[in-house]
């Protein structure tokens, strides 16, 4: 849990193997050691550590500390868009 | 079960949209973490992040008591999910880790689920007809 309130304290995004998705732009010779996971169904859930607002405050989120639980994940394309 | 939603929206403008429009259609607001994905890191694991706008695009995963992925649905954004559907694709793999059954198309709570194996095969006609799809 996440104690400070400030604006640049980064989480540390996704966790696993390798820091950096496939996709992201990285030499060759990198892109060969990065074996992120990614999501598949009947696949582990990717884990990530995120900053996320919740019941007023600021804290972080670590997706596998709720593994034992059902979870429902969802994206959306934007807060104050219209679907 | 825990909810959580996630955009490329920053958790100072998550708390704005709490307060400016999400808690006058929910009263109290949402009560599921909003996660900030800035950037778009979780999104390109995920398979949702467009860089072209810098955005997630509609997501959902359905995630088991063991931390597998057991149902993904992915929209492009002019859509809405179905939250019905959602809870009825929980149920069914609910149903299915408790009994070892499986759910046809069209499974609701209460209805025949089917027992996997050499008897069933070639027989599912006799326990299901296109009925029971709807």
């Amino acid at each position: 849990m996440e104690t400070g309130q400030g604006c640049v304290k980064p989480a540390a995004g996704p966790l696993g193997a390798g820091s950096t998705p496939e996709t992201a732009t990285a030499p060759p010779t990198m892109k060969e050691e990065v074996k992120m996971n990614l999501a598949r169904v009947g696949h582990p859930a990717p884990d990530f550590e995120a900053n996320i607002y919740l019941d007023g405050g600021f804290q972080t989120l670590k997706l596998s500390d709720h593994k034992g639980k059902w979870i429902v994940l969802c994206f959306y394309p934007g807060d104050f868009t219209f679907v | 079960m825990e909810v959580f939603a996630a955009s490329t929206d920053s958790r100072f403008v998550h708390k704005i949209w709490q307060a400016e429009e999400l808690s006058k259609m929910v009263p109290g607001g949402v009560p599921f973490p909003m996660i900030s994905d800035a950037g778009g890191l979780i999104g390109q694991v995920y398979g949702l992040f467009e860089p072209a706008a810098g955005v997630d695009i509609r997501g959902r995963f359905i995630i088991d008591p063991d931390f597998v992925i057991r149902a993904m649905e992915v929209l492009t954004p002019e859509v809405g999910r179905n939250v019905s559907e959602l809870i009825r694709q929980v149920k069914a793999f609910q149903h299915v880790r408790a009994t070892g059954e499986v759910t046809p198309s069209g499974w609701q709570p209460g209805r025949t689920a089917l027992k996997p194996g050499p008897d069933l095969a070639g027989n599912v006609w006799r326990e299901w007809n296109t009925d029971q799809a709807f």
